[in-house]
Order: structure tokens, then sequence, then C-alpha cells
């Protein structure tokens, strides 16, 4: 049996080691990997990743490595903890120190151990609320969208331009395309460094967008119209998958995005003309674009 | 920080004791609620851990394995929450030490409304037991049991489920939430009007501190969850359209309201932990808390600031750039009395002559834990990176860190602290580390690597998966049964204690243990105080 294989070698280690350094080696592991970004697949998860998926768009990429920092601030924080935790279980035990101070104030530590995590705060929420703007920020949309969730499935719907859209589609779960459960039969296909706004919505119950490559998830809620934007600035095939709790077949709604040249992406907005239903206010949907 | 003056005449009373019956069913006696509090949180722990059992079978590798029915795999999700929330971890620390261990430390005989208190815990329990019947009627079409999440969140627990299954679950609420109502009541009177003569708030034990702010969170946010799920009940049976758009209704609103009341109630499922931790750090370093009024105040600023973060789990329903920046900032305000108490914890050790008992194992073991689920706290609090965690494993790690190795690790550490004095049994301290070793190791096998998945990008509630994610959730599947074994030396402690003749001193922990529970006998007479104790020394403070 794997199982008790595994204690036996667990209780082994208690008696051995002092294991709070398996943990500090699993979060070295982590910083080590989510700083270099090794192990993080593209467009889709790979195995024993440790980190986020490699960024596609620029927002993404400042995340990612506020996200990093911020990781190596935690590190850092919980080593300090420990470390202080680990020098008093050596130091202040019973053998080694028989007789117990009566300290119990000391202004000068209880005002720092105040103020420097409120310092500390205050430096990272600076460069969050940079980024937060950015996110939320609302340029000129090159392309919309609009994607609505259904139970339990994605429809996007494509605008009418010169010569092409005017279309939508249902994305289905393709269970024969690898990599498995990440697949759909119709993707979203969307131009590369061109800015692209979803307005998301849902048919039923909520849904999520979710691209992790694209460093978001936007919440598809009935009777509103939430809208998000990227761009991406790499051609390629990425891959999410819903991420609101939506019922019996939540994790078989898949989201893909491939992501074109300028030429393909026009060429595919006229073969879509033929292989999708048209919508009806096509035009008036291409006229809500700023 | 006290001692009692006086405290004679106990146990001419012990003849009193009602028959069994009376005693256990129609107890109005804390110390005997308490201890009902306690076992029925067992036994309802025990069905939430069958639940993630469960849940960590399936996810060990990608595909359906044991749920056939996806759905089946969400209902046990949501049981799995909705049990250990309000049935495991609530009932243990709040019902079960609150009611044995605040009128003992603040000097009192027992609490304010002794019949209250009864009806307190079997509302309790006749929650619990409709939450049951709900895993057994239709909830979605076709599939028994009720799989909206422990959040219950519209639409899809209305018209994703129209069978009976949710109304059961919002009446478990219901019930629960009414006894935890008025077990707050009880607490608040009881601590602001029964403390011993000489006991000022500013005297009082940090444990009887953390319940009276617990208790003030539980009146104030409760009844807000009564109202969003009293609306979903109207929405689902009785035609309106709160949450419903088609009806000029919204969604959002019913997170707006249930977030409201659900961040408060992650306060209220630690504070009562923050207290625990207190008294056994300081007990077995032989020294008073250090920083007391601070470590107080901390906790009431907790509280405070707690009411005003709600929203900061729901950065990706599509609130404005000025809402979301004002969550982040409230949330990281959190961050300060939290490392207050982190600190103040460390300071009170440090220069401390300390004893390495089983609790105090699980204690030092959560001040590490708990820093690690609070900066990962920190790195969700921030919403552009939230935008891509939010609902991911990452998020699960995160609480599992602050709740299930944070509360749940002081609920074990209370058992051990407080053991001999509840049963004047002694559980063997070889069975409480080795149980704490396990837990340690397992809990962290179990949801360290979940950080890995969800940076990965694997969402929550999720029965099947792609193959690339099969590698850590097999790790943490370990962890659990790693886990799962320190349960049962934990069972076989206790089992051993009650069989052993070794009986409890009315204070086994030495000189630090100052608090008035521990003047008296193990365990203690049916009625205790009937003098008042009086408070003769001045706090170390």
């Amino acid at each position: 049996m794997k199982f008790e294989r595994s204690h036996e070698r667990q209780m082994r280690r208690t008696r051995t080691q002092y294991l709070p350094m398996g943990m500090i080696g699993a979060f070295g592991t982590l910083l080590a990997m989510s700083s270099s970004g090794l192990a993080a697949g593209l467009g889709q998860p790979e195995p024993w990743q440790m980190a986020r998926q490699i960024p596609v768009t620029e927002n993404a990429r400042e995340i990612l490595s506020f996200e990093v920092g911020l990781h190596w601030l935690s590190f850092v924080i919980s080593l300090f903890v420990l470390g202080l935790i680990l020098y008093c279980v050596f130091r202040f035990n019973e053998k080694a120190n028989p007789t117990p101070s009566k300290t119990t104030h000391n202004t000068m530590i209880e005002v720092a151990w105040t103020i420097v995590p409120v310092l500390i705060l205050v430096a990272v929420a600076i460069p969050s609320f940079r980024l937060l703007r950015t996110q939320l920020s609302d340029p000129k949309a090159d392309v919309i969208v609009k994607v609505t969730g259904h139970a339990w499935y994605w429809a996007y719907e494509y605008p009418a331009v010169e010569n092409g859209g005017g279309f939508k589609f249902d994305a289905n779960l393709d269970e024969e395309k690898a990599p498995k459960l990440l697949n759909v039969d119709n993707e979203m296909v969307v131009p590369v460094d061109k800015i692209v706004k979803i307005q998301v919505t849902a048919a039923d119950v909520m849904h999520s967008w979710a691209m992790p490559s694209f460093g978001f998830k936007i919440d598809a809620v009935p009777g509103r119209l939430n809208q998000f934007w990227f761009k991406a600035d790499r051609e390629g095939v990425f891959h999410g998958q819903c991420s609101e709790l939506c019922g019996t077949r939540h994790a078989y709604m898949p989201i893909t995005v491939r992501v074109v040249s300028d030429e393909a992406y026009a060429q595919w907005l006229v073969e879509g003309k033929t292989k999708f239903a048209a919508i009806d206010d096509g035009a008036k949907f291409a006229d809500a674009r700023r | 920080m006290a001692t009692a003056a006086a405290h004679t005449g106990h146990d001419a009373h012990a003849s009193h004791t009602p028959s069994f019956f009376s005693r256990w069913f129609l107890s109005t006696n804390h110390k005997d609620i308490g201890s009902l509090y306690l076992l029925f949180a067992f036994c309802a722990g025990m069905i939430g851990a069958f639940l993630s059992f469960g849940i960590r079978m399936e996810m060990e590798e990608p595909g359906l394995q044991y749920f056939a029915n996806p759905q089946t795999y969400n209902v046990f999700v949501t049981g799995h929450g909705l049990i250990m929330v309000f049935f495991m971890v609530m009932p243990a620390l709040i019902g079960g030490f609150g009611n044995w261990f605040v009128p003992l430390m603040i000097g009192a005989p027992d609490m304010a409304f002794p019949r209250m208190n009864n009806i307190s815990f079997w509302l309790t329990v006749a929650g619990f037991l409709s939450l049951v019947c709900s895993l057994f009627v239709e909830g979605a079409p076709g599939a028994a049991g009720a799989g909206t999440g422990w959040t219950v969140y519209p639409p899809l627990s209305t018209s994703g489920h129209p069978g009976p299954s949710v109304d059961f679950a919002i009446f478990a609420l219901h019930l629960s939430g009414a006894g935890s109502i008025l077990g707050a009541i009880n607490f608040i009177t009881t601590i602001l009007n029964m403390r011993a003569p000489g006991m000022t708030l500013h005297k009082m034990p940090l444990f009887a501190w953390s319940m009276l702010v617990t208790a003030f969170l539980l009146l104030l946010s409760l009844p807000v969850l009564a109202g969003a799920i009293t609306m979903l009940l109207t929405d689902r049976n009785f035609g309106t359209t709160f949450f419903d758009p088609a009806g000029g209704g919204d969604p959002v609103l019913y997170q707006h309201l249930f977030w409201f009341f659900g961040h408060p109630e992650v306060y209220i499922m630690i504070l009562p932990a923050f207290g625990i931790v207190s008294h056994i750090i300081s007990t077995f370093s032989k020294k008073p808390v250090f920083g007391y009024l601070a470590m107080a105040y901390a906790m009431v600023a907790i509280g405070v600031v707690g009411f005003v973060v709600w929203a900061h789990h729901m950065y990706t329903v599509g609130l404005s750039l000025q809402t979301q920046s004002y969550f982040v900032f409230a949330t990281m305000v959190i961050a300060v009395p939290t490392g207050v108490k982190i600190f103040s914890w460390i300071a009170t050790m440090w220069g401390g002559s300390i004893r390495f008992t089983a609790a105090m194992h699980w204690a030092v073991g959560f001040i590490f834990l708990f820093t690690v689920g609070g900066v990962t706290g920190v790195v969700l609090a921030n919403a552009a990176v939230d935008k891509y965690l939010h609902d991911t494993y990452y998020v699960v790690a995160h609480f599992h860190y602050v709740l299930s190795l944070g509360a749940v690790f002081i609920i074990f550490a209370g058992v051990y602290y407080w053991f001999p004095k509840m049963t004047g049994h002694v559980i063997p301290e070889w069975a409480g580390k080795l149980h704490f070793w396990l837990a340690f190791i397992g809990a962290n096998i179990l949801f360290f690597p979940m950080h890995f998945l969800g940076l990965a990008g694997m969402p929550r509630r999720y029965a099947d998966y792609p193959e690339a994610f099969a590698g850590w959730h097999k790790v943490s599947t370990w962890g659990g049964h790693v886990f799962a074994l320190g349960m049962v030396v934990f069972v076989i402690g206790v089992v051993l204690a009650f069989r052993s003749k070794t009986r409890a001193a009315d204070n086994p922990w030495g000189p630090g243990a100052t608090t008035l529970e521990w003047t008296l006998s193990s365990p203690p007479p049916f009625h205790q105080f009937e003098t008042l104790p009086t408070i003769v020394e001045e706090p170390a403070h």
C-alpha cells in the first residue's frame, strides 16, 4: 500500500528532523519557480507547475512580477516569524531558561511592530492601486466580443464589420482534442496586438470567464453586462475554465481563445459569416463600439 | 492574571446532580451544555471530514472515479463547507469552550440565561438535522442534495436547484443562526454583568475578551445572513425577485448581503482561537501575556474592520475601480492588528521558561501556520492579483491555512489544554504530540500544494480536471491521509484518558496557569463560585 509506506516515512521524519524546514523548502521552491517562470505553461497548465501560466498581456506580466514580489515578501515574513519562534523554542525552553522573565511591556517594540507593517502595506498598496487602475481602465476597443455563459457552454457574438462578422456561435467542450477538458469545438478568435473588449453576461446561472494567460477572470452574471479588456501580444491558443460554480457540468465548459494575425482574423470573420448563425442586429451592436 | 480569594462550599451540591435525561437533554448547566457542544462538534466534524475524504479521494486522479454524477461532488463540497463552518468550528469554539470557560474565567456561577443556553444548543442540533436532510432530497434536477457551495449564491440556488434540498439548507442556517444569535446575547450579557467583584474589563482574561468580540460579531452579522437567505427562500417559493434580474432584482445583491455576514464569520471562527492561543502560550511560557491591552484591542479592531472589507470576496463581479480600491485598502488594514497579535504571542514566549506540552505544540504550530495563511491573505487582498487567483485552489489553500490549520488546530490545542479540567482525566502527552506532528505534516502536505494548483490555474469546486493538475492533487490526497491518521491517534488518546486511572490535578500546568478555572477542582463542581471569588491580585500587565 502506497499510503502506509508514506505514513511510515512521515513518522520517521517526525522523529529525526525538525519539520518546518520542509516547509521552507517548499516555499522556497515556490519562489524559485514563480520568479524564473520555470515549469509554467503557455496557454495551458503543465504537470507539476508551481507558478502562474505565462502571461501574454502587458497588464498580466506586470501583475505577475508584482505577485512574485508579494510572494518574496510573504516568504521573508514567514521565515522571520519562524526564525523568532525557533529562537524561542531553543533559547527559552524550560531547560535553557529555568526562570521566566516578567516583562510584559515594551512600548518601543510595540510601536515598531505596528508601524513597520503599516509601512510595508503602504509600499504594497501603491503598485497595487496602479495595476488595478490599468486593469480596470477603459481604452478604445479595436474588437468587441459579447460572451454569454450558459449551463454549460459559452456563446460568443461578433458584431458585423466591413466585410465579415455579424454572427454568433456556441463553444462546447470537445473531449477529443488534447489537452483534455480544455478544448472547445468553436474557439473564440481574436487578433494579436489589438485591444479586445469582452462584454460578459449569463443566460441562466452565474459563470465566470477566466483566462489565466491574460491574468484575469470576470463573472458572467444574469442581468448584468460586465466588461473587461485585454491586448494579447502573442499568437497562440490559450485555455481557461469556467470559474464560478454553475452546477453539474461546471468543470466541463472550458474557454479557448485563439490569438491570430490581423489577416487571419479578417479571413476568419469572413468565413464565420457562412459557418455560423447570423445575428439580427449585428450592425447596431458594432455601432456600440467606441 | 488573577486569583480567587474564596471558592468554598461547592462540594455540598454534588448530590443535586440531576438524572441522566434531565442532565443531558434539559440541561441548563453551562459546563454540561459546553460538553454537549463539544461532543456535537466532534460528531458533525466526523461527517464533515467524511465529506472532505470523498472530495480528496475524487481529486486524487483526473476523471470521475467515485462520483458518477459531478453534481454529487458539488453536494459534498457544499456539505463539507457548511458543516465545518456552522456545525464544527463554531459549536466547538463558541458553544463548547465559550460555554465551559467564559463563566469559569470571569468567576460567574453560570451563564446569564441558562435556559436560553439550552435552546441555543438544541437549535444548532435541529439545524444540523435539517442540513443532513438536505443531502437526501432532490436539489438540482435528477440529483439529491444542495450543490450550491456554502455561499448558496443565486441563481444557482434558486432556478438552478428547483428541488426542496436548498430549502432544507436555508432552514438549517436559519435554525443554527437563531441558536447563535441567542448564544451571542447570552455571552454578551454574561460577560458584561456577571464578572466577579474586582474583575474589570481590563483585567478580564483574553479568552473572555475574544468571546465578547465574537458575540458582538455574531449579533450584528447573523441577522443580515438571515435576511439574505429569507429573501432567497421567498425568491424560491413565493415568487419574489430580490435576486432575479427578470423581476428587477440582482444576483450581486445577494453576494453583498452574504459577505457582509460571511467576512465577519471568518473572524467569528478565528477570534476565539486567538483567545485560547494567548492562554496556552502564557501558561506554558510561565509569563503573563505580552501587551495585554494591545492584544484585547487588536481583537476589537479586527472585529470592527472585519465588517467593512466584505467585497474583497467579490473582486470579479464587476465592481467599480473606486469600490475595489477601497476594499483593497480596508482589507490590508486588518493585517496590522493581526500582526500585533502574532508578534505579541512571540514576545510572550520571549524570555519565558517554555514547557512543551501537547497543547503548546499546537499553539506554536498555529502561530506559524496562521502567519503563512495571513500573508497569502495579503496577496489575495490585491484586487489586480486576485483577478487571477479568485476561485482557484490558491484561495482554497489560503482559507484552509487560516481555518483548518488555524481554528481547527486551536480546537485541538484547547482540548489538550482543558481536557484535564473538563473531565478530570489526562490524555497521554505522547498522543497529543504525535497527533500534532501527524496533523502538522499532513495538513501542510494537504494544503501547501494547493497554492501551486491555484497558481497553475486550477479552479475550485471541480469534480474533474485536466491531466496537468494531477501531480499536486495526488500529493495533496496523501497529506489528507496523514492528517486522518492523526485523528485516529486523537481518538486513541481520548479513549486511553478515560480508561486510565490517572486523575488530573486541579492545576496540572503549574504557576503559568493563572486564570480562575485552575483554582477549581478537576472536573469543577456541578455549580461553582456559589461564593463569588474576589479578584485580589493586581493583574501583572
